[in-house]
């Protein structure tokens, strides 16, 4: 575990409440860490801070003192430092806060600020609500019904603005919508630095748009979605798809890159609708990348595999396990696992190679890092199979052993779990010299070649964690139940380890992590209830000779080499 | 404590009430009565009761007097149900009507399970846009479950249209062209 940097604290006063904060931290902060909300739409914790919507108004003091002599000033009544109230209020996302800084968020002029504010906001909006996908986790729905007046004295004609524009291939801009807090014009700049929106015209005229002839179309224009603070900004993806207060969230984590991006997944009565960031300061912030979002439509995907099959012929999960049991005794087998599959899953196949003498491996996944959110190792757990000791040294891309291996007739059945031997670099010719269990939740070539075919799970239908490129361990939950007559990938791979006379414990998470923790060294006294929402950072000397293929990302530096 | 037992004497019936006679012409004169009184009844289901405002039916989805669809799927009725019986599967107008384009999202599916519902009434008190009314179909009846499932065609075949206050989408587009001709 990795201990906070030590940062000097400063005491704030919100509402006569006293906190220590961390010197810079802003009013909004401040409050926030009192359980005080103070709204506001332009300022996100993680984005610059421009102070243009004015939501966030509080009234601010600071304490007494003398002029000449420099000396605090005590108020004879209390017995205490004067307090000495700024006239107006004051902005709380770009005032740091100071010693003794003193901040009132409950007086009539605050809350005066507030419901002018927000009448102004509301002056063009179109509060077409009912066909609106923002709403239910919409802060202007929010801070209207809180902090606005309640009714409109507007009895002009509104404003009318474009809709329906189509920003990128990902993003749709409602204009009307917009209140021009320009989040998404920082994020496209300073995070995704790519610097596509602005805002044309004046005043209530003015109006997002693209700079001529470009498009929102990188690889992290959803996160504009995410972060508008109402409904200007939909994802073409999940338009009109579901109301959010019908979906379930569920934590999961990202499994298209060694990032390890944490997630929230939403789900309805097991449909998932729709993926995005969770925050994780250490990790991802607040962001994920558009690719990783659209892997829930991989549950019901058209080449997911739904049933056992011995040679190409459905049969019942038991009797293709039983099957798979039997071809696995007779000896001469190679296993290839996962970096794709969860830690829980990789000690349990190193526990089937241990138990049937076999040659493991695992196969990398290389590309090309984008220094955000995606890294060159396209695995999410390459680590975790070197923290198991499934692997000790890294993968390659290919199975060139193992082609050696079935060329020699050493190798008469290969285990695969979840990936695909022929994209791994085994030939047509190999592959039909050997009889192959394919454990696996999509259909391919090397499925459609298997003696054996046991499907599996996808990570929106099991539990488990990943070790992601910084070496730290982060859980993921099941978000919707596996389809009828799919084994979790842990009991199939269970019953595989006491088949083949090793002793598996229960398939069960808390049972499986009190192996783990006895018998993996880094994850002693670790158990899987106890891994933080944020994850756990595990101690890495162990593989710090490895040269690892990741470049630099967010918050991750590579070692130097 | 040992109960007390009393004995009370039948009283002997007189001769007018062993004839039971009086009791006969008692019974005669309710029953002739009622044979000219009008009638508290009524011959159901050949007469069907006059239903008045306000009375909560079957719910239903009904037409603006233009005979477009009003209901916008915002999904606030399956939301507030009690008994879940709504089911709404929400889509998009497509672009290629112009008269109801500009409303942008409509109901693909819409299911109400009326072995479910209560009667309740709170779907057409929350619908924002007024589309979903309980009329006045007061019996259902059906042989399969399926059956008692009103999907989307069958809601509107049974609100039809109602009288709209507010054309709350036509003034909005009015106010479009009205904008884009003054830029």
């Amino acid at each position: 575990m990795t201990t906070p940097a030590k940062t000097d604290l400063i005491t704030v006063n919100v509402d006569g409440r006293e906190i220590a904060v961390p010197k810079g931290t802003n009013m909004i902060e401040a409050a926030k860490l009192l359980g005080i909300d103070i709204p506001h739409y332009c300022y996100h914790p993680k984005l610059s801070v421009v102070g243009n919507c004015r939501m966030c108004l509080v009234e601010m003091g600071m304490p007494a003192v003398d002029p000449a002599t420099k000396q605090p000033v005590t108020d004879p009544a209390t017995g205490k430092q004067k307090v000495n109230w700024m006239p107006r209020p004051t902005i709380g996302c770009a005032t740091n806060a100071s010693p003794g800084l003193h901040i009132r968020t409950n007086t009539p002029l605050v809350k005066d600020c507030r419901e002018g504010v927000m009448e102004f906001l509301l002056v063009n909006h179109p509060l077409d609500c009912p066909i609106c996908d923002q709403a239910g986790e919409c802060r202007l729905q929010e801070q209207a019904t809180q902090y606005g007046r309640g009714y409109s004295r507007f009895i002009e004609q509104k404003n009318v603005k474009p809709k329906r524009t189509v920003l990128g291939p990902r993003v749709m801009l409602d204009d009307e919508r917009c209140v021009l807090c320009s989040r998404c014009i920082r994020f496209s700049k300073d995070v995704a630095k790519d610097d596509v929106l602005g805002f044309i015209d004046r005043g209530s005229y003015s109006t997002l748009t693209c700079f001529p002839g470009r498009q929102l179309e990188n690889n992290y224009s959803l996160n504009t979605v995410d972060i508008c603070p109402v409904g200007a900004l939909t994802s073409t993806d999940f338009r009109f798809k579901m109301r959010v207060w019908f979906l379930k969230q569920t934590n999961s984590i990202d499994t298209e890159s060694s990032v390890g991006a944490n997630t929230i997944v939403w789900s309805r009565e097991g449909v998932i609708y729709r993926i995005t960031p969770r925050r994780n300061d250490e990790v991802n912030d607040t962001w994920m990348a558009d690719s990783g979002r659209l892997f829930y439509k991989q549950v019901r995907a058209d080449n997911r595999l739904l049933a056992a099959r011995i040679d190409g012929q459905v049969v019942a999960h038991g009797q293709a396990l039983q099957a798979a049991s039997e071809l696995l005794k007779q000896g001469g087998v190679a296993i290839v696992g996962s970096g794709r599959a969860s830690v829980e899953e990789q000690f349990l196949t190193r526990r089937l190679a241990e138990s049937l003498n076999a040659p493991a491996a695992i196969v990398a996944r290389v590309g090309q890092g984008d220094g955000l959110l995606i890294s060159a190792d396209r695995n999410p757990n390459t680590r975790g199979a070197l923290v198991t000791g499934l692997i000790s040294s890294l993968p390659s891309t290919t199975l060139a052993s193992l082609a050696r291996a079935i060329d020699a007739g050493s190798v008469k059945t290969v285990l695969t779990h979840n990936e695909d031997l022929l994209a791994a670099g085994l030939t047509p010719a190999q592959l039909a010299k050997v009889a192959v269990v394919y454990v696996g939740t999509h259909d391919n070539a090397t499925a459609a070649a298997a003696r054996i075919l046991i499907p599996s799970l996808t990570v929106f239908e099991k539990s488990g964690s990943f070790v992601n490129q910084q070496f730290r361990l982060q859980k993921f939950s099941a978000a919707v139940p596996a389809p009828e007559g799919v084994a979790d990938d842990l009991a199939t791979l269970g019953t595989l380890v006491n088949a083949a006379g090793g002793s598996c414990p229960s398939a069960g998470l808390p049972a499986l992590w009190t192996a783990l923790s006895t018998e993996v060294p880094v994850l002693a006294g670790l158990a899987y209830s106890k891994i933080p929402d944020t994850g756990a950072a595990l101690d890495a000397a162990a593989w710090a000779g490895l040269h690892f293929p990741e470049g630099e990302t967010l918050h991750y530096k590579p070692a130097k080499a | 404590m040992p109960a007390t037992v009393k004995v009370l004497e039948r009283k002997p019936l007189s001769f007018a009430e062993r004839t039971y006679l009086p009791q006969i012409a008692a019974g005669l004169k309710t029953t002739i009565k009622h044979l000219f009184a009008p009638k508290v009844t009524m011959e159901y289901p050949e007469q069907r009761p006059e239903i008045l405002p306000g009375y909560r039916g079957v719910p239903t989805l009904v037409m603006d007097p233009h005979g477009r669809e009003k209901c916008v799927s915002c999904q606030l009725c399956e939301f507030v149900c009690p008994p879940k019986a709504i089911r709404i599967t929400p889509g998009e107008v497509p672009a290629d009507q112009p008269e109801r384009s500009h409303v942008e999202k409509a109901p693909r599916e819409f299911e109400i399970d009326m072995l479910r519902c209560i009667y309740c009434g709170l779907c057409q008190e929350v619908c924002p846009e007024e589309a979903i009314f309980l009329q006045n179909v007061y019996s259902t009846s059906g042989y399969t479950r399926a059956s008692m499932v009103n999907n989307k065609q069958r809601l509107y075949e049974l609100g039809g249209t109602l009288p709209d206050q507010h054309f709350k989408w036509d003034r909005k587009k009015a106010a479009e062209t009205a904008g884009n001709a003054r830029h």
